[in-house]
């Protein structure tokens, strides 16, 4: 008998993607609509993309799906979870997006506590707009806006935003994952399913970080970029799970009185 | 009840449940009613946001699953919401933003003041959008015109702006709340999970320059047919007036107070009330200039609503303009020199 081993996610619509050749963003879509496929949870799924290069999101995913100004999606995201608590609510951000113009909104989304889940794409560049520094720009990094690379004493440090998220009492799950290799695309797969499932679940604030690659604005080829992340990016930026709270939400959830 | 706790109150009888808003003065009391009235409402959601920025982005998402919403600021907390506002007239976003004015530019200062007129009738944040803007004088009309602002922003899919300011928003008055009409606000505008069906976007980017150019001229109709149907405005004593006031808001209430001792010293001055200041209602004061050629804009500000009043008017009446910006508020009896000054130069 005929077994089906590879098929087109039901959540994403048969487009052409606009990112550039080896960008880790087609990478990440398809693997979102992967898992709101295997959840069953399409129908019941709203997104928010952001401003950047997944800006035309809602171009690939077939889930109802509201553009955010930038940075705004996780106010947006609080927004709509709150006014439809039983609907799946995630909000798709680039480093730019999240932790600079929209870290307040990122943030604070977080610290309340939001049954939402984040998908946060780190690739160390401001990728729409041509290669700018970004907030996760590395130190030495060469960049349009950093072109002697990026210097501590004038740009500031790189932000670990899974450190810093960690810490927020509000968050239930973070963990940071890379698309680099086959295997780190399996991790973060497992990482994004288990962090709808915690939103699924009513257990809270879920980011799922992802060390993704920009071949284009890295001015590399997508093996050496890949190469960057693992042997670059990833000491940075180290791939793990920060916070997994997830078992004691399920047992107070449980424990509180109906 | 106060000017700010009636919108409140108006808002959450017509039907709104969902209100984001972050503490600037004068409005506080708006936000601190939301906070105790919205989360006992039935469905009602009731958010205190991080800025002004994340408020009207708040509000934006929960306007786009279909339910009524609202966020109140001051001056520079609006100016903080422009690119939300802008955001949810692009992508046709129905929602109330309650500015309760106060003086300006930068922090300025907390008293009342009507220096935002350019900012709220002209658009406010970029690209080629209007907002409605409807300017209560008493509570009462704050009470009824919350209600319909709600009405106005479902109809036309677009954000309706209440601009008063602090002393409206401070001021005690007793209010009758009507009825609020049932709502309709068709179901294919909500975005609540595509279900078994398409799934839909709401998005204000149009990459090809031809899709975006068509959005703005369907938005510019949109706008046309507010123009022509949505003017509010009030006549006061202008039947005999030789000189009319131009002034809405507390102005148009001092305008009112002088006006009544004007008359009592046989000067014939009556007052035009502009209630949408966005869409003005320039052709009703064109129409007034047929039998009156002699008008006073009078504002809290150095002359904002001045530049409509010169559209409607310019070549039809003499127009003089007297205003007080950065939060200082004239009496009446000032207002009444000011006039009486005129009225005796003109020979009237």
């Amino acid at each position: 008998m005929a077994k089906t081993v590879f098929k087109h996610p039901e959540s994403l619509k048969e487009a052409i993607y606009h990112y550039c050749p080896g960008c880790g963003h087609s990478i990440v879509h398809r693997l979102v609509a992967e898992v709101i496929d295997e959840m069953g949870i399409r129908g019941i799924t709203i997104g928010v993309p952001p401003a950047g290069c997944a800006v035309l999101a809602y171009n690939y995913f077939d889930v109802d799906m509201i553009e955010a100004p930038h940075g705004r999606g996780p106010a947006m995201a609080s927004a709509i979870k709150r006014c439809l608590p039983d609907r799946v609510v995630f909000s798709y951000q680039g480093d730019g997006d999240l932790a600079a113009i929209g870290i307040a909104e990122s943030f604070h989304a977080a610290n309340r506590g939001e049954n939402i889940t984040v998908i946060f794409i780190n690739n160390a560049v401001y990728g729409m707009t041509g290669g700018q520094m970004a907030p996760t720009t590395m130190l030495n990094q060469r960049t349009t806006t950093s072109p002697t690379g990026r210097k501590k004493e004038l740009d500031g440090y790189p932000v670990k935003v899974s450190e810093i998220f960690s810490q927020l009492r509000g968050t239930t799950y973070v963990e940071r994952c890379s698309v680099s290799s086959p295997a780190g695309v399996n991790k973060t797969k497992k990482a994004i399913k288990k962090a709808f499932q915690c939103q699924v679940d009513g257990l809270g604030f879920s980011l799922v970080e992802v060390l993704s690659l920009c071949p284009t604005n890295w001015k590399m080829t997508t093996i050496d970029s890949c190469k960057w992340i693992d042997e670059v990016m990833s000491k940075e930026f180290p791939p793990g799970v920060f916070k997994d709270e997830i078992a004691e939400a399920k047992k107070s959830a449980e424990d509180a009185p109906c | 009840m106060s000017g700010n706790n009636v919108i409140g109150e108006a808002a959450i009888r017509a039907g709104c449940r969902f209100y984001a808003g972050y503490p600037i003065t004068p409005q506080n009391e708006l936000t601190e009613y939301m906070a105790e009235h919205m989360r006992t409402a039935e469905g009602g959601v009731f958010l205190q946001s991080e800025s002004e920025i994340a408020a009207i982005n708040m509000i934006a998402g929960a306007s786009a699953t279909g339910v009524r919403v609202m966020t109140s600021s001051s001056s520079p907390g609006i100016s903080l919401k422009q690119e939300g506002i802008s955001s949810m007239a692009a992508c046709e976003l129905p929602g109330i933003i309650v500015n309760i004015m106060r003086g300006g530019p930068g922090l300025g200062n907390i008293r009342p003041s009507q220096g935002d007129y350019f900012q709220a009738t002209r658009g406010g944040g970029h690209g080629d959008y209007r907002t409605i803007v409807i300017a209560p004088d008493t509570c009462q009309e704050l009470a009824d015109l919350t209600m319909d602002a709600f009405d106005l922003a479902d109809k036309y899919r677009t954000p309706v702006m209440i601009l008063a300011d602090g002393m409206m928003g401070q001021m005690m008055e007793p209010v009758i709340f009507k009825k609020p009409k049932p709502r309709q606000y068709p179901e294919k505008f909500m975005l609540r999970g595509a279900g078994t069906g398409k799934s839909k976007f709401i998005r204000g980017l149009l990459l090809d320059p031809i899709d975006s150019e068509a959005h703005n001229w369907k938005l510019a109709r949109k706008y046309q047919v507010i123009s022509e149907n949505e003017t509010l405005f009030e006549e006061h004593r202008v039947d005999d007036a030789e000189l009319v006031i131009v002034a809405y808001g507390t102005a148009a209430r001092i305008a009112k107070g002088a006006i009544k001792r004007l008359r009592s010293q046989g000067m014939n001055i009556g007052l035009f009330r502009p209630i949408t200041l966005w869409p003005f209602p320039e052709a009703k004061l064109r129409t007034l200039s047929a039998k009156v050629k002699n008008f006073l804009v009078f504002e809290m500000s150095t002359g904002q609503m001045l530049e409509d009043v010169r559209l409607a008017l310019q070549g039809y009446a003499n127009i003089d303009f007297h205003g007080r910006p950065g939060g200082s508020v004239p009496t009446p009896s000032e207002l009444a020199n000011v006039v009486a000054r005129i009225y005796n130069k003109k020979d009237l």
